[in-house]
């Protein structure tokens, strides 16, 4: 760990250094788009084939629990986007308290995360020999925290789909391995970030960030963004495929 | 030898102080952030895994020396040419110029004291270790018998091997790549000295600009693609599963869409070489730099849009196969300008035969086989009957064994005076470099015959019809085989013993040769200042090429 704005040996100035940590997080976010870019295509093709099943499988999704880690993503945002500022004016305080509101704000997405696997694991919404995408319209006494009248819309739903793919298990299974393959995968680089928000709070703690010198918190604040664009790509893909009924 | 050099070759003592002597103990190794040191760590390590490669490809050799086959198992026979596939492609092709080379050479010819990110460097080693780790435990817990391009849903449902860990593993290795390539574009972006225009750098260092490119945008879809599919094989996930509904085709799509791009990993580096060695051997300037310089470019984006070409008889629509026919013949303009523009280099040059030069000889002359062989490929027609076949295996061995590796071999030979301090031997290396030429001609031609007549890749019984063949490129890879242990001896006796270089032994014009050899870790002891063009022996007369002692001497220059 070096001192505040201390130069690596390999720089010459400061700002040859600022430029270069930019420079890598930007090219190290069109891998990471590059990467999101390989399972999205998967998504999007299969969508295509097997629509009903993907709006099918869209409509088991809980639409409120989404809506709300969407917004705290945004509000993540917003608070990560102030400790930047923060770092940029000076205000030594204000960037450990927006790095910590962050990481708050991280973990409420995983807790409501958390909620909405075990869900689909009670519900037998997990790709693999026991999914069954009627599981819970066949048997509502194992799936009682879905309403009567939720379980009604969806036994409709799930005849319908039926009567247009007779194979609706085996697609609506396609949905589900996109749905744990990118949230999983975002949630796998929330963690990350976190853990990057935690280095940066200890450093941050100790004073090390001044408007001269802030580039850690500048980058690991472009990661942050970019994670949440994620998000706000995955949300509509996935929850928003066929709602208006 | 040019006449001059051998002439006035005063004697030179090693530095007193150099990155290999500047500290000590295995720590100082394992730890280090000096991209001269990581270097030295990848050249282990992928000569490690090239050892490993060669020896599954000679028991494939040996197995196939008669029709019924002499040695293996049918099963134990795909095992092993999938693992050679692996270990040659993933472990050693993909890093062998970039991470070795590339990683001592980019800040000492750009005039920098490293890499800008000197931490990532040394974890992007420690990354390759763990993933080869991993298939490495897969090599020895019984192999795996996909291919080495994992097609599902033989590698995800069928196969009874142990294809978890080797995919684990190359998606690990791959990341190792990712960043060597971020590396790279950031130093070349910042990193360079005072003076050192875009079109002052080395072709290196543009030949690798982009094969970064390609690195950074190709493995991540790899990564993703090996992710999915050992998801599949380890809980069920269903994209590329057709009993499901998933599409096995999609994975192909994936996979060629890093793997074709990857073999432009492989061989634009070596082309970056090959620019170096050229100008040098020849006394002149490269014709025509720009276009060279943009050829690479070129080369890597075209690259990107040929992927389909691998599954012409998948069934997919002819319309797309027609594009991608006409984007693959695209592809050969810039990789033909490159070919041009050497040759026409060695018009009216002084050429001096030494043994990088055989090197890059013997790269343009098989490159321009393999590379032409490609568009019989890439013809939808032709491939139909040569797909699968041996004509494949010979045409990718070409590009990569006939090309990378001569490329490799001739930068490894033409820097290890830099590298070590000390000069290999000179007449042996000569011996060695045409014992490579003989032997990989005698293993691949053949194969191209035998290919051509219809022997399917990948089959461990044939026709005896065909045995004469696999006679001649059994013997050839023995031949080979001596080829690559020679080199391996005498460099590494070299390192220690051979004669002491001197900081330009060629002499030649790149930054790299105006330090001490071996450098200091710092690279410079002052930053360099950069007055002149790239290869303009011309102007620097402190090389004293241009002024011999006796006029009458004079090495003969053209016109250039």
């Amino acid at each position: 760990m070096h001192r505040t704005g201390e130069l690596y040996g390999q720089f010459k100035t400061l700002e040859q250094q600022k430029d270069s940590a930019s420079l890598g997080m930007w090219i190290f976010l069109v891998t990471e788009v590059m990467f999101f870019g390989g399972i999205m295509l998967a998504y999007t093709i299969n969508r295509h084939t097997y629509f009903h099943a993907f709006a099918m499988g869209s409509n088991t999704l809980d639409l409120k629990l989404g809506g709300l880690n969407t917004v705290v993503l945004l509000a993540s945002s917003f608070t990560m986007a102030m400790a930047v500022w923060s770092s940029q004016v000076g205000k030594k305080q204000l960037i450990s308290v927006f790095l910590a509101l962050t990481i708050i704000l991280g973990f409420v997405f995983f807790g409501v995360k958390y909620i909405e696997y075990a869900q689909k694991f009670h519900h037998h919404l997990v790709p693999g020999r026991n999914f069954d995408i009627t599981y819970c319209v066949n048997k509502p006494s194992n799936c009682e925290d879905v309403k009567p009248e939720e379980l009604a819309v969806e036994r409709e739903e799930i005849a319908e789909a039926q009567a247009a793919d007779p194979d609706l298990n085996s697609h609506a299974q396609l949905y589900y391995s996109a749905y744990f393959g990118m949230t999983g995968l975002h949630a796998l680089h929330m963690v990350i970030g976190a853990g990057l928000l935690f280095w940066l709070l200890r450093q941050s703690f100790a004073g090390r960030f001044t408007p001269q010198w802030n580039t850690p918190v500048d980058i690991v604040g472009l990661y942050w963004h970019f994670v949440d664009i994620v998000w706000i790509y995955l949300f509509p893909l996935l929850y928003l495929i066929d709602r208006h009924k | 030898m040019s006449p001059t050099t051998q002439a006035n070759k005063p004697a030179f003592q090693m530095p007193t102080k150099h990155y290999l002597n500047a500290t000590y103990g295995i720590r100082s190794w394992l730890l280090t952030t000096d991209h001269k040191r990581i270097a030295l760590l990848y050249l282990i390590s992928v000569t490690f895994f090239f050892f490993i490669g060669g020896f599954f490809a000679m028991m494939i050799r040996l197995h196939l020396l008669t029709p019924s086959g002499l040695l293996l198992s049918a099963d134990t026979y795909n095992r092993m040419f999938t693992m050679h596939g692996v270990a040659m492609i993933f472990f050693f092709l993909i890093p062998s110029i970039p991470a070795v080379l590339g990683n001592f050479l980019i800040p000492l010819m750009i005039g920098a004291k490293d890499l800008a990110f000197p931490k990532i460097n040394l974890l992007s080693w420690y990354i390759y270790v763990f993933g080869a780790a991993f298939t490495l435990y897969s090599m020895v817990s019984g192999g795996l018998d996909t291919g080495w391009t994992f097609y599902t849903p033989l590698s995800t449902v069928y196969s009874n091997s142990a294809v978890a860990p080797a995919v684990i593993g190359v998606f690990i290795v791959g990341f190792s790549s990712i960043l060597t390539g971020l590396n790279f574009l950031v130093t070349i972006h910042t990193m360079r000295a005072p003076g050192m225009t875009w079109f002052r750098l080395p072709l290196f260092v543009w030949a690798h600009y982009a094969t970064s490119v390609v690195m950074i945008l190709g493995t991540p879809v790899v990564a993703i693609t090996l992710a999915l599919a050992g998801m599949e094989r380890l809980f069920g996930l269903g994209f590329f599963n057709p009993a499901m509904g998933g599409d096995p085709i999609l994975f192909q799509h994936l996979f060629w869409f890093y793997s074709h791009p990857a073999v432009y990993i492989m061989i634009l580096p070596s082309m970056g070489v090959v620019s170096e060695l050229i100008p040098t051997f020849a006394r002149k300037r490269l014709f025509g730099y720009h276009f060279v310089a943009a050829a690479s470019l070129a080369i890597a984006i075209i690259g990107f849009l040929v992927w389909a070409h691998h599954m012409f008889v998948t069934g997919q629509s002819t319309y797309a196969a027609l594009a991608f026919s006409f984007l693959t013949f695209l592809v050969a303009i810039p990789s033909a300008v490159k070919v041009f523009n050497w040759t026409a280099t060695l018009y009216g040059g002084s050429i001096s035969l030494d043994t990088p030069m055989l090197y890059a000889f013997g790269f343009i002359g098989l490159f321009l086989i393999g590379g032409l062989t490609g568009l019989f490929l890439g013809s939808l027609g032709t491939d139909i009957h040569i797909h699968d076949t041996y004509f494949v295996v010979a045409h990718f061995h070409y590009i990569m064994v006939g090309g990378a590796i001569m490329g490799y071999l001739g930068g490894l030979h033409f820097w290890w005076p830099k590298i070590s301090g000390r000069m290999y031997p000179e007449w042996l290396a000569r011996v060695a470099a045409v014992i490579l030429f003989v032997g990989f001609n005698l293993t691949f031609f053949p194969q191209f015959l035998m290919g051509y007549l219809g022997m399917p890749r990948r089959y461990h019984v044939y026709p005896p019809e065909f045995q004469v063949y696999n006679v001649m490129s059994t013997a050839g890879s023995s031949i080979l085989a001596i080829g690559y242990l020679m080199p391996l001896i005498y460099l590494t006796w070299a390192a220690f013993y051979g004669r002491v270089a001197g900081p330009n032994p060629w002499p030649t014009t790149g930054l790299e040769w105006i330090t001490p050899s071996p450098p200091p870790t710092e690279n410079f002891e002052i930053t360099p200042v950069v007055t002149w063009e790239p290869y303009d022996f011309h102007q620097r007369p402190e090389l004293g090429l241009d002024m011999p002692v006796n006029p009458s001497l004079a090495p003969a220059h053209g016109d250039d």
